[in-house]
């Protein structure tokens, strides 16, 4: 966000990371709910979106990067939710927003070392 | 913008609806192999319904029971004239539970509510490293 440069990528990234929590974990809960369509959002494509529109965009620029997911296997009751696939994404986006978590605190301890002259 | 503490509503609601499954099959277990004198007496398994409850605001979708149903196969009717239930004909009829089908239903439902406990624990640990944020 051009607004915020303490902080550069980071905070926009931290934004769509929770968001895309959200997502997974609403297709896990319904992985057994007949009918249910599972949802996922490009996360290159939502953090590229929001940086362009700034915070006051951001929930629409989200909403227009998150897609239905197109299944592996369709199931008999309509449900795309296909679990191996959810938790793996889950896995995967929680290590990223921690990444970004320590990208920040590094970001963080920098500025407080400068402040304090150390 | 998604408010991070309802992942515990989704996740939460997701494991109360699962717990009402488990609760349907052990009631369908518990009655496996009863008999009863009248087809309209003799127990049906149930089964929950289970709803997409979708949040607009948000963007999530949780999981809610709409109602419980009794599901599966008509009792089945066995001539047992030494059943002290049997009727005038002679005959009782057997609980209709698929013994097999509701053990299935049962490791679902477990695992189901364990991958949800794993998506709340994960939630709480990366909300709580985000609090102690430049600490």
């Amino acid at each position: 966000m051009a607004d915020n440069s303490l902080f550069g990528v980071h905070g926009a990234a931290l934004m769509v990371r929770s968001k895309r929590m959200g997502l997974l974990a609403s297709n896990i809960a319904n992985a057994s709910t007949p009918g249910y369509q599972a949802k996922d959002l490009d996360f290159s494509e939502a953090l590229a979106s929001v940086e362009r529109s700034g915070v006051a965009g951001a929930a629409h620029a989200i909403d227009d990067a998150t897609k239905y997911r197109v299944p592996l296997q369709a199931s008999m009751d309509g449900n795309t939710v296909d679990l191996s696939t959810e938790q793996t994404a889950f896995a995967e986006n929680a290590v990223a927003y921690q990444t970004t978590l320590s990208f920040l605190n590094g970001r963080i301890g920098t500025i407080t070392r400068a402040l304090k002259g150390e | 913008m998604s408010n991070p503490m309802s992942i515990f509503d989704v996740a939460g609601r997701a494991m109360s609806a699962q717990l009402v499954r488990m609760n349907t099959t052990a009631s369908n277990l518990a009655n496996a192999g009863g008999v009863a004198t009248t087809q309209d007496d003799a127990y049906r398994s149930m089964k929950p319904v289970f709803r997409t409850q979708y949040d607009a605001a948000s963007g999530m979708a949780t999981v809610d029971v709409q109602k419980v149903v009794a599901a599966g196969a008509d009792p089945v009717k066995r001539h047992d004239p030494g059943n002290p239930l049997a009727n005038a004909d002679g005959d009782v009829f057997e609980n209709a539970v698929d013994e097999t089908r509701e053990l299935v239903d049962m490791m679902e439902a477990a695992r189901t509510y364990q991958n949800n406990v794993e998506v709340m624990q994960t939630a709480k640990s990366l909300i709580v490293d985000t609090l102690k944020l430049g600490r």
